[in-house]
């Protein structure tokens, strides 16, 4: 009834090919903008911001480049947090050798730096498929950790290894990192980095370049013999998503921790970003972000329900409670929904479309 | 079906809450947050810290009231020795009660990393009781962090003092072999520094030997040391299942327990039980005593396990875990003390406990008045200190008990470790464009 494209024509090319073709998608998608860009600010606390929203948007980042990899190019990959540490040891090497740089080109930078090892490490991918890939981006992961522990010129010598970002700012007094900066600051900071980098993800997947990652996904030797060289394909698969990996580990140690040890990008983060775009929906820009909050809100959500709901339990009873309710709803939204929650999204959508008259 | 469940959901919470109310205190109470870990990987070790602490203030509440008549709340959030789940814990705490968070003590070295800033802009102390940044014992630079009674670079110092009482004088080091082996992370990094430069003060061989998390294989480690290299001395910063699981190998490749010294979170029960008879005649070092024949244990066993209102079993009152996060409850609350004779009797602020930590001073006497004779050394902090010159100690295991094997070492403050803390803190002000605040007023 409410969500209906009867008389919507589409008039041009590029009217048809929209990222949003239907009319009440745009709404609704500017409706979340504003809310998320304007509302959200002025309304959400401290708490929600810098520990919920914050990490929410780093892990989608990092997700919708992991998915560009995996879900689009189909070459899996284990290396993730070994890439997402490059990403921070980047941006604090950019950051405090050149501190004039600002944050954001520091960012990017950092980005483009863990594209170039994410190529390096990507080579295998020509000779190698599948879970023996995966076996080699393992190499990555513990290689690149190692050397963040074992060389102490990436944490400036720091005697303990961690490393913790200076206050840098975007303009002006606008800090983003560093003891200045407000969580509201740092949330947009994050939330525009996020957003646009989303919107170039969106569009690079539907564009020449998706399009011959999809291709080799689907059966390389067919992509091979219509023209789509395996070796560019795969570079630059591997080399965008580890850019976005980059960036959202630089995030995550400049933006939301504010400091950081190699320990906190060990193999459970990579099996964490795999296991969000499985749950979210291999192939899918969206599913990488419902993967994401499924993931970092959910246990939130689970260890803060018994003071929300008024119930004095012990905090060990909470967490193992938070452990098995988890892995339950995991188990169950895989079995309804084995292609994860952007395809249930893409259902309700099409429910929707004939609701209230199913036929 | 659904209606009926929806109905008795709803009972119980408004029964819940209506007993919640009930039993809240007239006086507003002083909040104080405890990270805990009680899950997790480390929930061992995790357990015993978290009991110690909350009995310690139950007993305060059941004695005395309180501190001063304001009665104390405490709740647990449990972070499972996860960064993430750390600094979510402190940001859901840091607001509660009338005049929010006291004080946090994360007891990870991980976590108090993360706080540091978020606490010092919050204006609330953070006390890291012989863990995290040892150069935070440089109040200057780090306000809001308190590092007392020791830090990992003062215990470094304070073992090779002890080694060097046992070899004959510290002109006995030099061609001496001192190994270090240690958790490969941040805390485990803590003492390198330190090691290096008595290293070269002393003329000692210095070798390191990084154990991968969590620890489970250390088999080459041992090799090396107990067949190639076999160094006089072997020191250990270990964490978790890495301890037993070092003692172990250290005794499969028959290295002599009683050269072998480990950090003081490498010296609790559940560090030397789990390898059983090997672990007979492994050091450590500590701050503090174990066991439960001390005053204030005689009147947390009155006031709180008689009452049947205790965090944990009888028996494990006095571990040596437990006794130290009770310390952290004692050094806590007496800050909240200190500062109450000058903010008055009423729930304190972050800002208030903080003074309170940094005029601390206990002494001897007052010690004795506690009843922790014997526990603890005397420790006073100021503006520029806030490490507080505690004293160290070694202690054996024997098999069944922990017990002192050296006196109280003073650690080389003076003209070494400050100047490494005051270097340190420097460095990282300048990084963070940190101004030093003027202590001399």
């Amino acid at each position: 009834m409410f969500y209906r494209e009867a008389g919507q024509f589409k008039t041009s090319y590029a009217a048809d090919q929209a990222i949003f073709p239907i009319l009440q998608d745009r709404i609704f998608v500017a409706f979340l903008l504003l809310v998320a860009f304007v509302v959200v600010p002025v309304v959400a606390n401290e708490y929600w911001l810098s520990t919920i929203l914050l990490p929410f948007l780093v892990f989608s980042l990092a997700a919708v480049g992991l998915n560009l990899l995996t879900g689009y190019c189909g070459q899996l990959s284990l290396g993730t947090g070994g890439f997402m540490a490059c990403g921070a040891f980047a941006a604090y090497k950019l950051s405090t050798g050149f501190p004039e740089l600002n944050i954001v080109v520091v960012m990017l930078a950092s980005g483009v730096i863990t594209a170039l090892v994410g190529v390096l490490f990507g080579l295998p991918s020509l000779r190698i498929k599948g879970f023996y890939l995966a076996v080699a981006t393992l190499a990555a992961q513990f290689f690149l950790l190692w050397l963040f522990n074992k060389f102490a010129w990436f944490t400036n010598y720091s005697p303990s290894g961690v490393i913790s970002a200076p206050p840098r700012a975007v303009f002006g007094d606008f800090f983003v990192t560093g003891p200045q900066a407000t969580p509201a600051g740092k949330y947009l900071f994050a939330l525009t980095l996020v957003a646009l980098l989303a919107l170039a993800a969106k569009n690079m997947v539907r564009c020449r370049v998706g399009r011959s990652w999809m291709a080799i996904r689907d059966m390389d030797i067919a992509a091979e013999i219509i023209g789509i060289r395996p070796l560019t394909a795969k570079l630059s698969a591997f080399a965008v998503s580890s850019f976005y990996i980059g960036v959202a580990g630089a995030m995550w140690a400049f933006v939301y921790t504010g400091s950081v040890e190699a320990l906190a990008f060990q193999i459970d983060r990579s099996f964490q970003i795999l296991f969000m775009i499985i749950i979210g929906g291999l192939g899918s820009i969206l599913g990488s972000f419902l993967g994401a909050a499924f993931i970092t809100l959910l246990p939130i959500f689970l260890s803060n329900a018994p003071n929300i709901f008024g119930l004095s339990i012990s905090v060990d009873t909470v967490s193992h409670f938070e452990f098995m309710i988890f892995g339950a709803l995991i188990v169950f939204f895989l079995i309804v929904e084995p292609h994860g929650l952007a395809r249930l999204w893409q259902i309700a959508k099409e429910k929707l479309r004939l609701w209230p008259f199913p036929y | 079906m659904i209606r009926k469940l929806v109905a008795a959901a709803l009972g119980t919470a408004l029964g819940v809450s209506a007993l919640a109310a009930g039993t809240a205190q007239a006086a507003d109470p002083q909040f104080i947050p405890s990270l805990v870990y009680r899950t997790g990987p480390y929930a061992p070790n995790g357990i015993p810290l978290a009991n110690g602490f909350a009995d310690y203030f139950a007993m305060l509440n059941a004695r005395d009231g309180g501190i001063g008549g304001v009665p104390l709340l405490v709740e647990e959030c449990d972070t499972a020795y996860n960064n993430d789940r750390g600094v979510e814990c402190y940001e859901r705490l840091k607001n509660k009660g009338p005049t929010g968070a006291a004080v946090f003590n994360p007891y990870s070295t991980g976590i108090t990393y993360a706080l540091i800033e978020r606490a010092t802009a919050d204006k609330i102390p953070i006390v890291s009781m012989g863990y995290g940044r040892a150069d935070a014992s440089d109040g200057r630079v780090f306000p809001y962090v308190f590092t007392l009674p020791a830090t990992y670079w003062a215990q470094a110092d304070a073992m090779v003092t002890y080694i060097a009482g046992e070899e004959g004088g510290f002109d006995e080091l030099a061609g001496k072999t001192i190994a270090l082996v240690y958790h490969d992370s941040a805390y485990g990094k803590e003492p390198i520094a330190t090691l290096e430069a008595l290293a070269e003060r002393h003329d000692f061989t210095f070798e390191t030997f990084p154990v991968a998390h969590p620890g489970l294989e250390q088999r080459s480690t041992w090799l090396t040391i107990g067949r190639r290299l076999r160094p006089d001395w072997v020191l250990m910063w270990g964490w978790g299942v890495m301890n037993s699981t070092a003692i172990k190998e250290a005794a499969a490749v028959g290295y002599p327990m009683d050269r072998f010294i480990g950090v003081w979170w490498s010296g609790a029960e559940q560090d030397v039980q789990p390898a059983g008879a090997d672990a007979v005649g492994y050091k450590s070092g500590t701050f503090h005593g174990a066991g439960a024949d001390f005053p204030v244990h005689r009147d947390i066993f009155t006031y709180v396990y008689d009452r049947g209102q205790g965090a944990t079993e009888r028996e494990l009152v006095g571990e040596v875990l437990y006794n130290r996060a009770m310390i952290n409850a004692v050094l806590v609350s007496e800050a909240i003390r200190t500062a109450q004779a000058v903010y008055g009797e009423r729930p304190l602020t972050g800002e208030e406990v903080r003074w309170g930590l940094e005029n601390l001073n206990l002494t001897q006497e007052k010690i004795d008045d506690l009843g922790l004779a014997g526990l603890l050394s005397p420790i006073g902090l100021s503006c520029a200190d806030h490490e507080g010159g505690g004293q160290l100690r070694i202690q054996q295991w024997d098999g069944e008990k922990w017990s002192f094997v050296s006196d109280w070492i003073e650690p080389n403050r003076d003209g070494f470790l400050r100047t490494m803390y005051e270097g340190s803190a420097a460095q990282y002000a300048a990084e963070k464009g940190i101004a030093p605040r003027d202590c001399a007023n």
